[in-house]
């Protein structure tokens, strides 16, 4: 364990400092089952979504059940079909593509707008930090369910007029894009600031290194964990509130399958074929759990311990 | 201390860096001020080791970063190898930094926790583009065997694999490989176990003589400070009180407060009991509203009338002695407090 | 309950139960560690970091354990009192006051803690909630054990801040942490500790974050208490100065085991333990002019999940010989003075005027090591 070096040149009896690292150490954590689970849940979710339109499925605005809302597993329609007869497994599907295509949208570039945001608020901790700051805690302050439906409202304009204007999907996107920026800012930098204040920052600038390296090679990669964390948390919020908009009639103009637009037709038939409602809620459930528990994943998985013992 | 002059300086062509009325003050809430760094003036010659020691809050961390530029002083000129470091900002300032690197206290804050050593330890000439890729990697190795890690081992594997005092051997190599003129250490050894302290110590020195470094180290023990300095000036409430070579100031400290700093050091001997010793009674004061004219007034047991009125000056009490203070101790004179220390040098 | 400020202890000794080695001393054995072996369960393997450690503490004594980061003289105060994570366990026997309390069931350690025994942290800004007011962390522990009106405790409170040396209590009392210094964060440490008056007192590197000068003033606050009221004291603590002057008793730890352990100037007069006097080399002294080479221990303590065979100290140690490397040394007393413990093969004769290493010049250290 203890050797002289031979290259080192003038330094008497340096020990060479081999011992004690242990390979385990190396070793990744090992991952709990439940992000097996989850992981797997999304891919599955994902994954149909992406290929609906080359699948064997029937067409989801097309009636192919005998009767209005057929029970579940009867002629070959394992969900059943919905009150006006479409086949619900075909909709649940190209309706994921829909909620899923907005939220993940919506949400990552809020994360590229709202984190570059958020990095430069708590690195600059001058005018420009404190005018962002403020800008966020402005944003925060409205709730965002009635910022979300005066975007709709503002972006759809009048319906009378709307003639070549921005489809349903995209002015979901840019409203809740919007509505997460400053969520997703907010968090960026106070993990920023905490992270400015370490050494290694001072280091850095010590060696020259401009604050764009400094941000983006030092600070960013510490915050990336938090900031995966939270987007995924976003991005489950973001699948709720397309829902919540299509209830209150904001979301993308029906017969399009969503997963909001099919609670919201699901509800009308609430008392006689409850599963036309359950089905779609019971996805959502499912995809909101996954999310939360993957985003907790991240954030413990990635959370670099700092010190041995 | 609390004093204020120049007659410590040595000739400015000679002195690799010169510190000149720095002061640093920092806001703190609406009207009130942090008066960090007071009129301060310091002079490191090429090769010295320039001890800056005193309690914490006394501003001597702040002074060697506003030597830095990290952050500026308010006022105050450094000037390093001829160039005023306070008039250069941007690229310029970036280009000199180069020149004066930092060891930190806290080898875990230090370093990046996501990068790898070697990313780590490259840094320097990354930024510069020093090189190419395969010499700047041949160089990390080279840093790495010099600060006594094997590469092959070190260089893949990120901080939180290493304890603080292999923490502290990355930060060493980091510093060195853009080969400096000046390290300025801040307390590099007092969160390490006095086992790794030696290591680290014995370190500092070996790679000062292979580099020809000049060092500025700054700690609150005197006796590690006393170890590696060719000079030692010590800080109180952001002046200076004392400046000397380290044999001659721990024989025959001139402060008061040196003194008292002096008997507060723990001695590995239990003959030497520590309640016969004077320690130093009542704490640092604020830096908001800092005393009157001699800074240590409100806790030396030699204060008067002359100490609230006038801040007093550096003045030659000894050959390479100086010290700010109205009623210096005088050879020989017995104090309480210097007792001890006098006794065993 | 407790009597707030016992009564020095006549020197009586109580034979009633005679300690096996440790040295004998006035006042009743107030504590009694047999052969503590704490063990957490980790995903690398099980971490052994106190590997069988036996000690007697009597009332008015103060033990100092001194040992590097790892090995393990944090958890042994920890376990001793009960104070360790529910991933570890504890095997052997303390004994306090005559009471088997390893192993008691946590609404008997609360009846302790803080009553009999109490804890001054390494970090007073983490040991401290930074919510609530001194006066609240310091009644909180009064009212726990001892029944006393609001006045009554705030009283207490005063009182005790006085007596560790805080200058105005009444309005210490209504400040939060934050707004204190380090220093009179460890004094109100030290009171929270001593409010109802414990028997036992643990300082786990109680003056590691300081500054010298504050430092001393800790220690003086700690002994004087220590001496007032009679107390046990275990002085945990990484260096050899710190309690050379403080501690009756040192015991040196290394690797989860005491390696040596003697009356305070036995000890430093006649170190036999090379990790003891290793560690007292490394020091750097007042006395030593300017750039005088230190002598370093190399290399780091063993990791406690893999401790190696034989003296865990053998890899470092410059005296080893092959024997060391298989078979464990046990600790036992020297054949020249009963009280003075050791657990090694191949003692050193160490006496501290030996203690001052060679000078090596900086600038010769340059061509000390060409060596190839």
């Amino acid at each position: 364990m203890t050797a002289t070096t031979p290259k080192a040149r003038g330094i008497e009896e340096v020990p060479l400092i081999v011992e004690q690292i242990d390979p385990e150490l190396e070793r990744r954590k090992r991952l709990p089952i439940g992000a097996w689970l989850a992981g797997g849940w999304m891919v599955l979710i994902m994954g149909a979504a992406l290929l609906a339109p080359v699948l064997p499925l029937n067409d989801p605005n097309a009636e192919v059940a005998s009767i209005p809302k057929l029970a579940p597993g009867q002629e070959g329609l394992i969900f059943g079909a919905d009150g006006n007869g479409r086949d619900m497994f075909a909709r649940l599907i190209f309706g994921a593509r829909v909620s899923l295509t907005i939220a993940f949208t919506a949400v990552i570039l809020a994360l590229i707008i709202g984190g570059l945001l958020g990095l430069l608020a708590g690195y600059y901790r001058n005018w420009i930090g404190n005018v962002l700051a403020s800008l966020f805690d402005i944003m925060l302050a409205i709730p965002a369910l009635v910022l979300a439906l005066a975007l709709v409202a503002v972006l759809k304009g009048n319906p009378a007029e709307n003639e070549g204007g921005l489809s349903g999907q995209v002015i979901l996107i840019i409203a809740i894009c919007i509505v997460s920026i400053p969520a997703l800012a907010r968090i960026t930098r106070a993990n920023t600031m905490a992270w400015s204040k370490r050494e290694f920052v001072t280091a850095a600038k010590a060696q020259g290194a401009t604050s764009g390296r400094i941000l983006f090679r030092e600070i960013l990669p510490n915050v990336l964990p938090a900031m995966a964390y939270i987007t995924l948390l976003g991005i489950a919020i973001a699948i709720v509130a397309e829902g919540g908009l299509a209830l209150l009639g904001a979301g993308v103009d029906p017969p399009t399958a969503t997963w909001g637009n099919m609670i919201d037709a699901g509800r009308q038939d609430m008392d006689e074929a409850p599963f036309i409602m359950f089905i779609p809620i019971g996805a959502m459930f499912i995809t909101v759990m996954a999310l939360n528990y993957l985003g907790d994943v991240v954030r413990t998985h990635f959370d670099v311990r700092e010190s041995a013992l | 201390m609390a004093g204020t002059g120049t007659a410590h300086l040595r000739d400015a062509s000679e002195a690799l860096l010169r510190v000149e009325d720095l002061v640093v003050e920092f806001r703190s809430g609406r009207k009130q001020k942090v008066h960090a760094v007071t009129e301060v003036n310091l002079d490191v010659l090429p090769g010295e080791t320039l001890g800056l020691v005193g309690e914490s809050g006394c501003g001597k961390s702040t002074t060697g970063k506003a030597i830095m530029q990290l952050p500026p002083p308010t006022s105050g000129r450094v000037v390093f190898d001829g160039t005023d470091l306070t008039q250069l900002s941007g690229n310029d300032l970036r280009q000199v930094r180069t020149q004066v690197q930092m060891i930190f206290q806290d080898p875990i804050s230090s370093l990046n926790p996501r990068r790898k050593v070697e990313e780590i330890i490259a840094e320097g000439l990354d930024i510069w583009k020093v090189g190419t890729k395969e010499e700047r990697a041949a160089k990390v190795d080279e840093m790495l065997l010099t600060v006594g890690m094997d590469p092959e081992v070190a260089k893949g594997r990120r901080p939180f694999q290493f304890s603080g005092g292999q923490c502290q051997r990355i930060s060493i190599a980091r510093a060195v490989i853009t080969e400096p003129k000046l390290i300025v250490c801040d307390e590099p050894v007092s969160a390490l176990d006095v086992s790794v302290q030696a290591q680290i110590l014995n370190l500092l020195e070996d790679m000062k003589a292979q580099y020809g470094l000049t060092m500025i180290f700054i700690a609150h023990d005197l006796a590690v400070v006393k170890n590696i300095s060719d000079r030692v000036a010590v800080m109180y409430l952001g002046r200076l009180c004392e400046v000397g070579d380290p044999d001659v100031l721990y024989a025959q400290p001139a402060h008061p407060y040196t003194a008292a700093l002096l008997s507060a050091i723990p001695v590995p001997d239990p003959t030497v009991r520590p309640d016969t010793r004077q320690t130093l009674g009542g704490e640092i004061p604020s830096p908001l509203a800092p005393p009157s004219g001699c800074r240590f007034r409100t806790r030396c047991p030699r204060a008067d009338q002359v100490c609230k009125d006038q801040v007093p000056e550096m003045t030659e009490v000894a050959p390479h002695q100086y010290v700010a203070c109205h009623h210096p101790i005088a050879p020989g004179e017995s104090v309480a407090s210097v007792e001890l220390a006098g006794a065993r040098a | 309950m407790t009597d707030p400020s016992p009564p020095p202890e006549p020197t009586a000794p109580s034979a009633a139960e005679a300690a096996p080695a440790p040295p004998v001393s006035p006042g009743e054995v107030l504590l009694e560690v047999t052969d503590l072996r704490t063990t957490f369960s980790s995903p690398r393997g099980p971490v052994r970091a106190v590997r069988g450690v036996s000690l007697t503490l009597r009332r008015g004594r103060t033990l100092g354990v001194v040992g590097e980061s790892g090995s393990g003289k944090s958890v042994l105060s920890r376990s001793i009192m009960g104070l360790v994570p529910s991933n570890a366990t504890r095997t052997g026997s303390v004994r306090f006051a005559g009471t088997e309390i390893l192993n008691a069931d946590a609404k008997v350690m609360r009846s302790y803690w803080g009553d009999q025994m109490a804890m001054v942290f390494q970090d007073p800004m983490t040991a401290l909630n930074p919510v609530l007011r001194v006066e609240q962390q310091i009644t909180e522990s009064l009212h726990e054990h001892i029944d006393l009106t609001k006045k009554q405790a705030r009283d207490t409170a005063m009182q005790l801040l006085e007596s560790v040396g805080i200058p105005e209590p009444a309005r210490r009392l209504r400040m939060y942490p934050h707004e204190l210094s380090g220093g009179m964060r460890q004094r109100i440490m030290i009171a929270i500790a001593l409010a109802c008056g414990p028997r036992l007192l643990f300082a786990d590197e109680p003056t590691t974050a300081l500054d010298v000068t504050v430092q001393a003033q800790i220690l003086d606050l700690l002994q004087t208490m220590q001496q007032d009221r009679q107390m046990a004291m275990i002085l945990v603590t990484h260096d050899l100065g710190v309690v050379a002057g403080r501690a009756h008793d040192i015991a040196v730890m290394y690797a989860g085991r005491i390696v040596e352990q003697a009356p305070a100037a036995s000890l430093f007069a006649h170190m036999r333990h090379p990790y003891t006097e290793a560690l007292l080399r490394s020091i750097p002294k007042l006395e030593m002019s300017k750039h005088t080479r230190l002598d370093a221990i190399g290399g780091r303590p063993p990791d406690l999940v893999n401790i190696p065979e034989g003296c865990a100290f053998a890899p470092r140690c410059p005296h080893a010989q092959d024997r060391c490397l298989t078979e464990d040394p046990q600790l036992v007393p020297d054949p020249a003075d009963p009280d003075h413990l050791y657990a090694c093969h191949f003692p050193v004769h160490g006496v501290l005027a030996a203690a001052t290493p060679v000078t090596v010049g900086a600038a010769s250290g340059a061509d000390a090591g060409a060596s190839s």
